[in-house]
């Protein structure tokens, strides 16, 4: 690499610059916040790292003592393990020696984690209790007689789980998972996770955007009926439906939902079947819209966030985990965890499988959510210094019952602006 | 390949151009962004699936699409003409020489499909070309096809696209 002129990014700002966030509050959102890579640097350490909760698995992907899944706080490499006295632990997937990664597949199962490199090897819980070589050959070479492998462990995240997700913090000192989430979110999250899940299937949809911008679509309901044209388009009468917004009371996480009762769910599906052979404009097949009221309370749609990272998403019988990992200040990725419960029937399994095609990639209600974000990301040169708008529904941050506000986004940020002390 | 026959050679032989044929035309079709042939393709019962080579290896069943039927394929034409918000693209297929897997053409091989089924494999890459001329690999996997000759023209009763990796760039709107 040649000399350059241009500063590094975690130089400070020089004394002319303007004030990076200048207005008080959450509704005036600074586009510098989007692709400077220095604030990316800034969130590692003090979101990703700090106080906050971040999704893991699903206690169901690692059942047995010595499976593990290899994952990412934020952009960071961890490994969850299922512990043999049934606990579940976590660790820096990086070797305490030259930092090289220690497991290289998703999944796995080991008894200990042993570096391909110079086979340091780690016990359930990142302990380091073995280092080739330690005492030298033939008396020769080793490591010094003050070396303590206890120096030398690895990382740990502490680890909590509620209704089968499991989450890992790095800061020792974060609240209980439960107090974090809130009375509210908790049972929002109980709901669609009232017995043990099944993984139906992953992907992962990459982003040329800031993680940013795709957490707070997942917090818009405001654009869903404009952007996502497939139920205006195909006349699915929406019956329009009960619902609303609650943000937890740190503004942090999120549920947006709404409701049929059970005999205008069906009413929908019937009319569309109606429709289906006499209207040129209805859906050829309709059963993508047959669904079953799993749940028993009426509630089609629930997207739920947790800060920073996890949404939790049902859109009738299709549920997800979608984990949001920042790849870079410009780039993310999604990752889509499809999953039903061990004792689903044949016919339900088809139902989520078939409304599959709502969601993800090629979904048909929400393929628009992976552009959209870099349709913001490419007009971000020159907007230095300007800020985006969130106004809808007022300037506070509070659960709601209209779904034209944008008071789960600016909840997203009350968090946000705490944490990175902006 | 096993040994076989000269006849059984010729059998084969002529399953590949079948299917050869088939696939050009397929991808054809779609690169050319005359979607709304697409679905005749298929069999008004087919079952049409794209899945990640991991969900298929581990027997996960979910699919990126996932249509039981012809309808459900013009459905989602509808919706990319009409109600989908995708900036404009092309794809361009490179579909490798088929294999074939089994089919009553075959002279047997597999058990328990009708003599004017083929069931063959092929490679395929796609490239993505966006309206600003930028070009990605988009795509690369398998098909796995099950194709009915029983028709005025072969379909596929199934359609299998199995691709190599998890992750799809942005989204993935025109079918593979």
């Amino acid at each position: 690499m040649t000399g350059s002129a241009a500063a590094p990014a975690s130089a400070p700002a020089s004394s002319e610059a303007p004030p990076l966030w200048p207005e008080a509050g959450y509704t005036h959102i600074p586009f510098a916040l989007y692709d400077d890579p220095a604030i990316y640097a800034r969130e590692r350490e003090r979101i990703f790292m700090g106080p906050t909760w971040h999704y893991l698995a699903l206690d169901c992907e690692i059942p047995e003592a010595g499976d593990y899944k290899a994952t990412t706080v934020g952009d960071m490499p961890v490994v969850v393990v299922r512990a043999r006295d049934g606990g579940i632990n976590a660790f820096e997937n990086r070797c305490a020696h030259r930092g090289a990664q220690l497991c290289l597949e998703r999944f796995g199962n080991a008894r200990a984690f042993t570096c391909v490199y110079h086979a340091w090897s780690y016990d359930e819980a990142g302990k380091l209790i073995g280092v080739a070589f330690e005492k030298g050959v033939k008396g020769e070479g080793g490591m010094p007689p003050s070396f303590d492998r206890g120096d030398h462990n690895l990382r740990t995240l502490r680890t909590a789980t509620r209704a089968g997700l499991v989450f890992g913090t790095f800061d020792h000192g974060a609240p209980a998972l439960d107090d974090y989430l809130g009375p509210e979110i908790c049972g929002r999250i109980d709901r669609v996770l009232p017995k043990p899940a099944k993984v139906l299937g992953y992907n992962t949809q990459v982003l040329r955007n800031n993680w940013k911008l795709y957490a707070e679509n997942v917090k818009d309901p405001y654009h869903a009926s404009i952007l996502h044209l497939f139920f205006t388009t195909f006349r699915v009468n929406r019956l329009t439906q009960k619902g609303g917004i609650i943000v937890s009371e740190s503004g942090a996480h999120h549920v947006s939902y709404s409701m049929l009762d059970g005999e205008d769910a069906d009413a929908e599906y019937r009319a569309a079947k109606l429709r289906a052979d006499s209207d040129e404009f209805g859906l050829r097949e309709p059963a993508l819209l047959e669904g079953r009221d799993e749940f028993g309370d009426g509630i089609t749609l629930q997207i739920l966030s947790v800060f920073p990272g996890l949404v939790l998403q049902q859109i009738r019988n299709n549920l997800v985990v979608r984990q949001i990992v920042p790849t870079g200040p410009d780039r993310a990725e999604v990752v889509w965890t499809h999953y039903g419960f061990g004792d689903d029937d044949a016919a339900l399994t088809e139902l989520r499988l078939r409304q599959a095609n709502m969601v993800g990639p090629a979904g048909y209600v929400s393929m628009e959510d992976g552009a959209v974000g870099a349709f913001i990301q490419r007009a971000l040169p020159g907007a230095g210094g300007r800020r985006s708008v969130l106004l809808m529904g007022g300037e506070d941050v509070g659960s709601q019952d209209s779904r034209t506000t944008e008071t789960s986004i600016r909840g997203f940020w009350k968090m946000y602006r705490g944490l990175m002390d902006l | 390949m096993p040994d076989a026959t000269t006849a059984e050679r010729e059998r084969r032989n002529g399953a590949v151009a079948e299917v050869t044929a088939l696939l050009a035309d397929y991808a054809a079709c779609i690169d050319a962004d005359e979607l709304e042939a697409w679905p005749d393709f298929f069999t008004a019962d087919c079952h049409y699936k794209i899945t990640t080579a991991y969900n298929h290896a581990k027997g996960l069943p979910v699919g990126l699409i996932y249509a039981h039927n012809r309808a459900m394929l013009e459905d989602r034409v509808v919706a990319l003409r009409k109600a989908n918000v995708y900036e404009p693209q092309r794809y361009r297929h490179i579909v490798s020489t088929p294999r074939i897997k089994g089919g009553g053409i075959t002279g047997g091989g597999i058990t328990g499909l009708a003599e004017d089924v083929i069931e063959a494999e092929a490679g395929f890459l796609v490239v993505r070309t966006m309206h600003d001329g930028t070009q990605d690999l988009f795509a690369s996997g398998l098909y796995l096809d099950r194709i009915d000759l029983s028709g005025n023209r072969p379909r596929f009763a199934r359609k299998i696209v199995v691709l190599d990796s998890d992750r799809v760039d942005t989204l993935l709107a025109i079918p593979l």
